[in-house]
């Protein structure tokens, strides 16, 4: 009897404890993000005189816009495409090999994945130039007469956007591969099927929900760039977000905005559907490659894919088979074929070396980028050194990012331990919610935040900027957590509670000591997200209010100095510090 | 019927300085059932894995049908695995699953789906066709991955734990399942597990291991009865082991002389020589002592009575002497409302059958 008498009781308690944690985090949404992008929407088609499809009527009236959307469509596509196929491999290779190698290639990964977009276009830039490495190389090796024009064309904006968002297809799709059973390929060679046969007919279809899941993030993210197209791309090459950027900043039109932020987010939803119909949204967010029911088991598409598979198979065993023969068979584990290691070390190269160059060009002792630096000197660190736009960046960066940081972790971390701990109903629903922001476009975000700060006062200030941030930071600290949390043996705090401690002494004295790197590691992902984070920044700062990433875009769309060049090494170098840290911090947290 | 043997002659596989399986011989016959037993880090699975040909030897020849396959692939070795977590594919329809191997070997789709029917009646379950395998329970995906194992006929099947993951009584009954399978088809099985009563219960002969070498290779009662070394006698089933002097070496055994001297009796030798005067371990099973309340000063040897535990169909005693080295001495037997009282610290005097005990050299 007791307990039936308690328990209506208690309900409401737990759902007020449960609504409290989550309060901040949802209201934080609703406020920001929910409905800025709501009220931009709407401007689209209310205008100051009522109801009016004008500013649609304007998108379709010619072919610009519409062109504009196309070639968007195109370059994210391709881009897409060379992304998955490239990462594939790595993926592939880094998901087979035993923890310590697997951990030194993934920093690689990592340390790209975290690089700022800006810092790693503006390498492009210097690469590609007409004085750049490219250049050089092709000239000393003969192939080329003299340089030659590699920038601002299709094919330096696909390397750049390829280069920017292959790290996030690596890491989307290693999700996936980890829980592939490798013995699985395995039990197929001793069922008499040939590596080939095994890698097609086995592995590969098991391994297809992370290429997807690959192919809609990058394609989602490729969509709402602007930073590549803007500093690679020449006029033919204009891509949507930088249309809504000179709606924005140049003509003020917020409804034409508006109408541009629909078309996207319409494209975003449209692909978002057709990759539900296809594959089911859940694959995303399970990434466990079991429980993914076969897709289409009866019927012709069923047979098409197969039959394709039988193909590759036999293919790629016929061309093994023409390789010449080792007296000794090596098992077929990729991390043992040297053609693979080959390939992934040239992709890592391709991911890396960009950056890293930056290093030498900001020592150089002469102006204007060329390759080989000439000379050697600190004065282009003195210049940045001296300047008080890039000195206030610095400082207006830090405070925001390491307030966006602890705010994000303050109200992402409850949300993480209702997700992983409470039974309530509608969890699934509250995930994505709370994972929307990485999936809305940010440039609609910044829009509509900029939109709504400018009637409501926080416009330019830090305070602003740090709500914002927290919005788009908040995603990765609920992420981290929830991997943490659910390697937090619940067990230990019964045992606190059942060795005398209140529930606040056994947060105090057992949870959090435990999860003390979690919670920090979570910090520096959202401070990182912050730091580097241009689109929200580019609206709602300017002037000596800029962050280092506006700063950075100001002074790169510009000119392109040297003094640059050492600001990118400088970034490159603190980002590839604070990664280092938060994935050591995560790991401990992750072994205990 | 293709059933074959394997024949391994000085197989070595090493990891850096690490020696995984030292030069080891091993010939297994057509249709036997040949169980690779032993501690975790023994060489068990390292050499399955190599016999599987999903690891490469360093040294050593195999020969698979007279065929030597030392560095073949796995498709061309005619074997099949049986996985610890089963290993199948969850892409794939049980029919699938088991038609995957007759695919590989461009059998034509008609056949395939029939001989696939058969296996699944095979191992009664034939209605799950059409299933995936996360739909199954832990011991229906173990008969798939049994019947495909089996479809096609090969010359030999690997299993590695296959039952580590079913719970007891699951087990057993698989344990009669691929036992009837093995009568049926006749193939060759070897086995690994850990499990020492699963091992005695179906293998025609065990091979135990110990840090990468065979410790002892015979049928299961060679290895129960008749243990090399107090390893084997430890490993498999319960055991006493007392301390003993080889006082005389006759035609069946030796003659020894326990508890300092007191106490002589006779026992079986396990093939190894002996010498007079030799310090050996005398090894009796505990359902092969007999403990009798006896008048003090008797000629046998004595212990102090610590624990009486009824285990359900056993009854077991524990016993303490100086004759056994500081372990505790078990005595086993069927447990019967007629059995004797017995007192906690009661002295009691133990007694076995000569042909029940070996010598065991230390």
């Amino acid at each position: 009897m007791t307990p039936s008498l308690s328990s209506p009781r208690r309900a409401p308690s737990a759902w007020r404890r449960n609504a409290l944690m989550a309060a901040p985090l949802l209201l934080l949404l609703l406020v920001l993000l929910v409905y800025p992008v709501g009220q931009l929407l709407l401007l689209s088609a209310y205008g100051d005189s009522g109801f009016s499809l004008a500013s649609y009527r304007q998108l379709f009236a010619s072919s610009v816009y519409v062109n504009v959307l196309l070639i968007t469509l195109k370059i994210s596509l391709w881009t897409t495409f060379f992304a998955v196929v490239a990462g594939y491999p790595v993926a592939y290779l880094i998901s087979s090999l035993p923890q310590k190698k697997k951990s030194s290639l993934l920093f690689w990964v990592l340390l790209s994945f975290w690089t700022s977009f800006l810092v790693r276009a503006f390498a492009w830039v210097v690469l590609l130039g007409r004085n750049g490495v490219v250049n050089q190389l092709l000239t000393t090796l003969g192939i080329l007469d003299g340089p030659v024009n590699l920038l601002y064309n299709f094919g330096s904006v696909l390397v750049g956007m390829v280069h920017a968002l292959m790290p996030l297809a690596v890491l989307t799709m290693l999700s996936v591969m980890e829980n592939i059973d490798r013995n699985l390929p395995r039990a197929a060679l001793t069922l008499g099927a040939r590596p080939g046969a095994a890698f097609w007919k086995v592995y590969f279809p098991l391994s297809l929900p992370g290429v997807a899941a690959a192919a809609i993030m990058v394609f989602v993210t490729a969509i709402g760039f602007f930073i590549v197209p803007a500093l690679l791309g020449g006029r033919r090459e204009i891509m949507i977000t930088q249309i809504i950027i000179d709606q924005v900043q140049q003509t003020l039109n917020w409804g034409f905005a508006g109408a541009i932020s629909v078309l996207l987010l319409y494209v975003v939803l449209v692909v978002f559907a057709i990759y539900d119909k296809l594959l089911g949204l859940s694959t995303m967010t399970g990434s466990t490659a079991d429980r993914v029911k076969p897709v289409a088991q009866n019927g012709w598409m069923h047979a098409v894919g197969d039959g394709i598979l039988t193909v590759l198979a036999t293919v790629s065993d016929k061309l093994l088979a023409c390789m010449p023969r080792r007296r000794q068979y090596r098992a077929p584990e990729p991390g043992q074929s040297r053609v693979m290691y080959a390939a992934v070390w040239a992709l890592l190269v391709f991911l890396s070396v960009p950056a890293l160059l930056m290093i030498p060009l900001s020592f150089a002792g002469t102006s204007g980028l060329n390759w080989p630096p000439r000379g050697m000197s600190l004065q282009w660190y003195q210049q940045m050194m001296d300047s008080p736009l890039w000195m206030q960046a610095m400082t207006r960066s830090l405070i925001v990012a390491t307030g966006a940081g602890l705010m994000a972790m303050l109200i992402g971390t409850p949300v993480a331990f209702l997700l992983v701990r409470s039974q309530m109903r509608g969890k699934s629903f509250m995930l994505a919610f709370v994972l929307s922001p990485i999936i809305v476009p940010r440039m609609i975000i910044a829009v509509g935040l900029f939109y709504f700060f400018a009637r409501v006062g926080p416009v330019g200030t830090s305070l602003g900027l740090i709500l914002g941030h927290t919005v788009v930071a908040v995603p990765y600290v609920v992420m981290t957590m929830m991997a943490v949390l659910r390697n937090y043996d619940t067990r230990l705090d019964l045992a606190a509670q059942s060795l005398g401690a209140g529930p606040l002494q056994t947060l105090r004295h057992v949870t959090f000591p435990i999860l003390a790197a979690g919670l920090l590691s979570s910090f520096l992902f959202a401070f990182a997200t912050s730091f580097d984070e241009l689109t929200i920044a580019l609206f709602a700062s300017g002037g000596l209010s800029a962050t280092l990433p506006k700063q950075f875009w100001d002074e790169v769309t510009l000119q392109i100095s040297p003094v640059i060049a050492a600001v990118s090494t400088s970034l490159f170098l603190f980002i590839a510090a604070l990664i280092w840290v938060a994935d050591r911090l995560r790991r401990v947290s992750l072994a205990r | 019927m293709p059933s074959s043997k394997l024949k391994i002659s000085g197989l070595c596989k090493r990891y850096g300085d690490f020696t995984a399986l030292a030069p080891t011989d091993l010939e297994v016959a057509n249709g036997e059932f040949l169980t690779l037993l032993g501690p975790s880090g023994s060489g068990k699975t390292t050499l399955l894995s190599l016999i599987a040909g999903l690891s490469q030897p360093d040294e050593g020849k195999m020969h698979i049908n007279d065929v030597d396959v030392t560095f073949g692939a796995p498709y061309e070795r005619d074997i099949g695995m049986v996985f610890q977590n089963y290993a199948l594919f969850p892409h794939m329809t049980v029919e699938d699953n088991i038609a995957f191997p007759l695919k590989m070997r461009k059998i034509g789709v008609a056949l395939a789906r029939r001989r696939a029917a058969e296996a699944l009646e095979m191992v009664r379950l034939p209605q799950v066709a059409k299933r995936f395998p996360k739909e199954l329970s832990g011991g229906q995906q173990q008969r798939i991955a049994l019947a495909r194992c089996m479809v096609y006929r090969p010359s030999i099947i690997l299993m590695d734990e296959p039952l580590g993951a079913l719970d007891k009584k699951l087990r057993d009954q698989m344990q009669l399942e691929i036992k009837r399978i093995h009568r049926e088809l006749g193939t060759t099985i070897v086995y690994v597990t850990h499990d020492q009563e699963e091992a005695m219960t179906m293998s025609d002969r065990i091979c135990l291991m110990k840090g990468g070498k065979i410790e002892q290779l015979g049928t299961p009662s060679d290895l129960y009865f008749r243990p090399r070394t107090l390893f084997v006698a430890d490993f498999l089933g319960e055991s006493n082991l007392f301390e003993a002097v080889v006082t005389a070496v006759t035609a069946d055994g030796v003659e020894v002389t326990l508890d300092n001297g007191r106490v002589r009796a006779s026992a079986a030798t396990n093939g190894h020589a002996m010498t007079l005067g030799q310090k050996v371990r005398v090894m009796v099973r505990p359902q092969n002592l007999t403990a009798h309340a006896l008048p003090p000063g008797a000629p046998t040897l004595c212990a102090k009575l610590m624990d009486i535990m009824v285990t359900g169909s056993l009854t077991k005693l524990y016993l303490e002497a100086g004759a056994s080295g500081g372990a505790p001495i078990l005595v086993a037997f069927p447990t019967s409302r007629l059995t004797g009282h017995y007192d906690i610290g009661q002295m009691l005097s133990l007694q076995w059958q000569a042909a029940d005990a070996v010598a065991i050299a230390e």
